[in-house]
């Protein structure tokens, strides 16, 4: 009777064991809270000449049309693309390769995306639009890349990697095989593609969020970060930026927390800072549950803090509605319908900038207004600056995902 | 078969209290008790009313959904299905209601058909179609997983209404110390009662026989596949509370409900609730549940960097689980302090263990 018994607890605790790796590995960490956080940003992540390349980006008017910033580019080093130019470009298919959809952000743009390749198809400057997702699964990409490459259908192949360094040699291979490849979001090592697309970046993300909070917080103020997870190098960059800022004011940061973009655990998280002491300003690498953060501070009977989201429209929302002092730093969602262009002037052999470098200026108090009248029928989780508006299908496209 | 801790909870209530003491519940009680003598050192204005209030809010969900699973595993089975059904019920009941404050109460309705239905599905794949418990409820987990991914094209829309959120977030103001005392936690305690009940009426000694031995309780008359697809039917209509909770307590987001299923598990065996059924307590799995949060706590008043967590979890669990299953008593297992018998003189033990 004893050692089945026995067994059968060692089973159970091998269960648990498991059980709490896979269930608690993003979960209620509080993580910092000492000196380190905020003073200097982890080596690893943080490159002072981007760091400050971005910043400066930020000063530097776009060139290209103002009222269509996914036309826009910073600096651009224009280059040729005649080896490519299409003889019937109303035929010719375009192959996207998408990391996933599995974030509000990501959908939002695919569906601008989406709606950008049927203005393009019914102007004839595209034909085919070829879509495989790869749920944020790094091998499943791979094998969809090699797969539009083996196909051999596609005129253009358009790929969104998933994660950078594992990406690089799917979109090498993609490359070699001749066809004209845009990347675009997050980049991978290597520049053999046409063009790589994307906003300004993750340090200029948090910079402009840090420097909000620092502006508007008395010296000595408490600042609590919140971090969606380690290790993604957007993300990376927003903190290392925000730590870069932070080191070199009289703000005192908590600590940050790791929290999955879980509505719950920011809930929990920041309601437990509350217990303890005060604190002044929340900042955050991404706007997900921007609104469970403030609503700690208002089930706990304390004044707002001041506050760094994103753009998502539940933020916004609630920031008019509270008259809050906020930011909302933007990852220009518009970017999703800037490869497909791309693609287009590809076919028609015009040029396109190596590195496209999208404007990304973040949505402040004089707009706010302006932004919500604009998105005033989408859903709350929505991006303000996801820039549809002309395009076929609005607004139905957006409100009815 | 031996006499167990645990399921003589039927028994009268000394003897019951006496049971609980020997097996996971003291184990539960004591880590409980002493979390929270470390939390008071770290933070002693938590045991001041709203902060415990605060727990008492967060921790309600998942003693629901332990109440459901402890009825799931003491049959014998498992439900892995219930994070995914948490996460698909806020995401439905955000995408139906989409702010309407009209549609809240027709909404809740269809979320507790979709439990029902659910349950049942798990239920009856298990027992008819005898697909074991663990490969069915994966499957519904992942069926769930993709069918909303699909629905929703990959991440949540909509909003939740503000009366929705009630029952979540707000509760009764303004009583004296407490502060708020929120309806979590009165539905919590209703839901825990209600199962202590169940578990004393001759369905719920049923539902244990079943666990203990099915072949031994389907010739003493229990229908076994009711029994058991009536456990699954419970755990599905208790997640789908838990999610009206969730939901309330921090609105939509794309991770809602993931991984509950594991940390449910994790709740109800660190009270000393035996995986494969037939033992263990109500009141376990409820002080399982409370454990486990106030162990987040812990990890958050101690600042314990995020990485080494689940690490320190791990072992916390083990031990506990280990010294339950010894019944405190430290010693070595008898069959290392002396030679084996010789195989003969075994006695043989039951089928099940």
């Amino acid at each position: 009777m004893r050692v089945p018994r026995v067994l059968l607890a060692g089973a159970a605790g091998l269960t648990l064991m498991l059980t709490a790796c896979t269930t608690d590995t993003p979960d209620d960490s509080p993580e910092g809270g000492n000196g380190e956080a905020g003073s200097t940003p982890d080596g690893e992540w943080f490159d002072q000449a981007e760091y400050e390349a971005q910043l400066a980006q930020r000063e530097i008017t776009p060139e290209g049309p103002e009222d269509q910033p996914w036309l826009q580019a910073i600096e651009p080093e224009w280059i040729d693309t005649a080896e490519f130019a299409h003889d019937a470009p109303e035929d010719a298919t375009l192959c996207f390769s998408n990391a996933s959809v599995s974030n509000p952000w990501r959908v939002t743009g695919f569906i601008t995306m989406e709606q950008q390749v049927e203005a393009l198809q019914e102007e004839g400057r595209i034909g085919d639009f070829r879509v495989s997702d790869a749920a944020d699964d790094d091998n499943q990409q791979i094998s969809d890349i090699q797969a539009f490459v083996d196909s051999g259908d596609c005129d253009v192949i358009i790929i969104s990697p998933s994660t950078t360094a594992t990406l690089t040699p799917a979109v090498e291979t993609a490359c070699e095989s001749g066809v004209p490849v845009v990347v675009f979001d997050r980049g991978v090592n290597s520049d053999c593609m046409v063009t790589f697309i994307h906003p300004i970046g993750g340090y200029a993300f948090g910079a402009d969020a840090a420097e909000f909070l620092v502006e508007n917080l008395d010296p000595g103020s408490k600042v609590l970060a919140l971090r969606i997870l380690p290790g993604v190098d957007v993300l990376e960059h927003r903190w290392a930026a925000a730590q870069e800022v932070f080191g070199d004011s009289d703000l005192e940061v908590l600590g940050y927390e790791f929290t999955e973009g879980d509505g719950a655990k920011i809930k929990d998280l920041v309601s437990q800072h509350l217990q303890r002491g005060e604190v002044d300003g929340i900042w955050m690498d991404a706007g997900d549950g921007a609104v469970a953060a403030l609503e700690a501070f208002e089930d706990a009977g304390r004044p707002y803090p001041v506050i760094s989201g994103e753009d998502e429209l539940s933020f916004m929302r609630k920031w008019q509605e509270e008259d809050l002092t906020a930011i909302a730093p933007v990852y220009s969602n518009f970017q999703w319908r800037t490869p497909v262009l791309a693609a287009s002037m590809i076919l028609a052999g015009e040029e396109v900038p190596s590195e496209w470098v999208l404007p990304q200026e973040p949505v402040r108090q004089d707009r706010l207004d302006e932004y919500l009248q604009r998105n005033e029928d989408m859903p709350s989780l929505h991006y303000a600056k996801f820039g549809g508006e002309d395009l076929p299908g609005f607004p139905e496209a957006w409100t009815e995902r | 078969m031996t006499p167990n801790t645990g399921t003589s909870s039927a028994l009268s209530p000394r003897s019951a209290l006496a049971a609980s003491f020997r097996g996971g519940t003291a184990t539960a009680a004591l880590l409980l008790a002493l979390i929270f003598v470390v939390i008071a050192t770290q933070n002693p204005s938590f045991f001041e009313g709203p902060p415990l209030m605060a727990f008492a809010k967060k921790a309600a969900p998942l003693v629901i959904l332990a109440v459901g699973q402890y009825l799931v595993i003491v049959s014998g089975e498992f439900d892995l299905s219930v994070g995914s059904l948490v996460g698909a019920q806020v995401v439905i009941a955000a995408r139906l209601i989409d702010g309407e404050e009209s549609m809240t109460l027709p909404v809740i309705a269809l979320m507790l058909v979709f439990g029902l239905v659910v349950g049942l599905v798990n239920g009856l794949v298990t027992t008819l179609l005898r697909v074991q418990s663990i490969i069915t409820t994966l499957g519904t987990m992942l069926i769930l997983f993709g069918a909303v991914r699909y629905w929703t094209g990959g991440a949540p829309t909509g909003a939740l209404s503000e009366s929705f959120r009630v029952p979540g977030r707000g509760g009764i103001e303004d009583v004296p110390f407490f502060g708020q005392v929120p309806w979590a936690l009165v539905i919590a305690l209703v839901v825990a009662v209600a199962a202590v009940l169940c578990m004393r009426s001759p369905f719920g000694r049923a539902l244990v026989a079943t666990g203990d031995n099915d072949v031994a309780a389907a010739f003493s008359g229990v229908r076994v596949w009711r029994t058991r697809t009536m456990a699954f039917i419970g755990s599905s209509l208790l997640a789908t509370v838990a999610a009206v909770l969730i939901g309330g307590f921090a609105g939509v987001t794309a991770q809602v409900g993931e991984g509950l299923e594991f940390t449910a598990i994790t709740a109800v065996v660190l009270g000393g609730v035996v995986l494969g059924g037939g033992r263990g307590t109500v009141v376990a799995a409820v002080l399982g549940a409370l454990t486990v949060e106030a162990l987040f706590t812990l990890f958050n008043q101690l600042y314990l960097p995020s990485t080494i967590q689940p690490s320190v979890q791990g072992l916390i669990i083990i031990a506990a689980v280990a010294y339950a299953a010894r019944r405190g008593d430290l010693r070595l297992p008898e069959r290392l302090r002396r030679r084996p018998d010789h195989p003969t003189e075994r006695t043989l033990g039951s089928s099940r263990r």
